[in-house]
């Protein structure tokens, strides 16, 4: 079947199998590989992308399911050189090792932001459950929920 | 790489467009919805249909509402909506409970009340909810509506009533009055399925439980309906030796398998704490007492 998917903004085409996961799609079609393909069991939530602003594991959709829908992928979040506040987050509060659920996790979290942008303060306990769903295997969490915060405290100094 | 066997994808535009494809492909077509249930099991090759009929444009079964007596659920909300409703948390806070444990928040965008129940797996949350309930699954085929209670909808280990050509377009739950529900689980994890977990409501009047009901997850090859413990409670006080009764009738009537989650003699043990403690909150919530 003929696919026509809109990744980051951009119109993305290509025949693939019905039966085509959406992370594969991604990952295949445009080479966006920040994506990652971890566990293909909705599990880890190293797949994490936004469709229409909300974060859904990417291993357990088809592609064919996303068409018409907006999709954002890790590599949305960087702009014209400048690194988005939960990525720059990440880096002050050094919330990754390896690196491997990051793409998930700054999504996931990304999602989170802009869900309570205006609102109260996040909880540590509300960032832990957003993330409840993303298996990090090196910080402990910790740090990532330092750099959610930190995210949170420096968007709103910007606006 | 876990890829499912290669199926015709087809999505549909309107209800009746669906249930036509369904009755027109037969057995081998699946409705497919949030897909978190049925694209692993076909990742796994334990389903493997030939037609899957993509649902999620059919904003028009995406709904809670209120009713004369009664709450409906279209079968396309989705967890997110479950867990944040107003309307379910004022009557029936039971799915508040279960909605914070099932998966996670990521899972809850995508999965919908529709597919919990159809996969009819016995671990799963909602099924036990809303049998507990004494809910009603709405049933459309090509040519009739029909009702089906919720305690002949699970017929066995992933089997339903649904037949070929229908689809579940509905779930009813009665109002009545005095009512309080409540769900409890114990899993290895966050965001995995129960060890074992209960669901239970009450419906008190002047002092006396004139109705319950008690449903369990991940002890039995379906939903368990505890009827005996329902008996038992209807008609006497609450109190904490009628609740511990009713989890001692709770832990008999289940049928739980050793698995890497527990032993049987364990499960049967949480099945009887969890049926207890969840009687206990829902009666405090029907008697406003809840601490």
């Amino acid at each position: 079947m003929d696919l026509n998917l809109n990744i980051n903004g951009e119109q993305v085409s290509r025949a693939v199998e019905p039966r085509q996961l959406l992370v594969h799609y991604i990952r295949d079609t445009p080479g966006l590989t920040g994506t990652h393909w971890g566990c293909d069991t909705s599990n880890c939530g190293a797949c994490v992308v936004l469709i229409d602003g909300k974060p859904v594991k990417s291993c357990t959709m088809l592609a064919a399911m996303a068409e018409g829908h907006e999709i954002r992928t890790v590599e949305s979040l960087e702009r014209d050189g400048e690194l988005d506040p939960i990525q720059q987050g990440f880096h002050e509060m050094h919330a990754l090792h390896c690196g491997f659920c990051t793409p998930g996790m700054l999504m996931t979290t990304r999602a989170l932001l802009d869900e309570r942008a205006g609102g109260p303060p996040l909880s540590d306990d509300e960032i832990r459950m957003a993330i409840s769903g993303a298996i990090c295997r090196c910080t402990g969490y910790k740090n990532i929920v330092a750099a959610v915060r930190w995210a949170a405290e420096h968007q709103q100094q910007e606006v | 790489m876990q890829t499912p066997a290669p199926f015709e994808y087809e999505r549909a535009t309107s209800v009746q467009g669906a249930i036509a494809s369904l009755s027109r492909l037969g057995p081998e077509a699946r409705v497919i919805a949030g897909g978190y249930s049925l694209l692993p099991m076909m990742k796994l090759r334990l389903a493997n249909p030939q037609h899957l009929i993509d649902i999620n444009d059919l904003d028009e079964l995406a709904y809670i509402r209120e009713e004369t007596d009664r709450v409906s659920i279209g079968a396309l909300t989705r967890h997110v909506e479950l867990l944040e409703s107003d309307l379910l948390g004022l009557h029936f806070p039971v799915f508040r409970d279960a909605e914070l444990v099932i998966a996670d928040p990521v899972v809850r965008n995508r999965g919908t009340i529709g597919g919990s129940l159809c996969q009819g797996d016995a671990a799963e949350d909602l099924s036990a909810v809303c049998l507990a309930l004494h809910g009603e699954a709405v049933l459309r085929g090509p040519e009739r509506e029909r009702i089906v209670r919720l305690d002949e909808f699970h017929i066995g280990p992933y089997m339903t009533a649904v037949k070929d050509g229908e689809l579940l377009t509905e779930i009813r739950l009665p109002l009545k009055h005095g009512g309080g529900s409540a769900h409890e689980k114990v899993e290895r994890r966050a965001g995995d399925f129960a060890i074992a977990a209960a669901s239970a409501a009450v419906w008190v009047d002047g002092g006396k439980i004139v109705d319950a009901g008690v449903a369990l997850s991940a002890v039995g090859p379906t939903t368990v309906h505890v009827t005996r413990a329902e008996e038992h409670l209807r008609g006497a006080s609450p109190s904490e030796e009628l609740f511990e009764q009713a989890g001692a009738i709770a832990a008999e009537d289940c049928s739980p398998i050793p698995d890497g989650r527990g032993p049987v003699d364990y499960k049967r043990h949480l099945a009887g704490v969890l049926t207890k403690r969840a009687l206990k909150r829902a009666s405090a919530r029907a008697l406003k007492q809840e601490a």
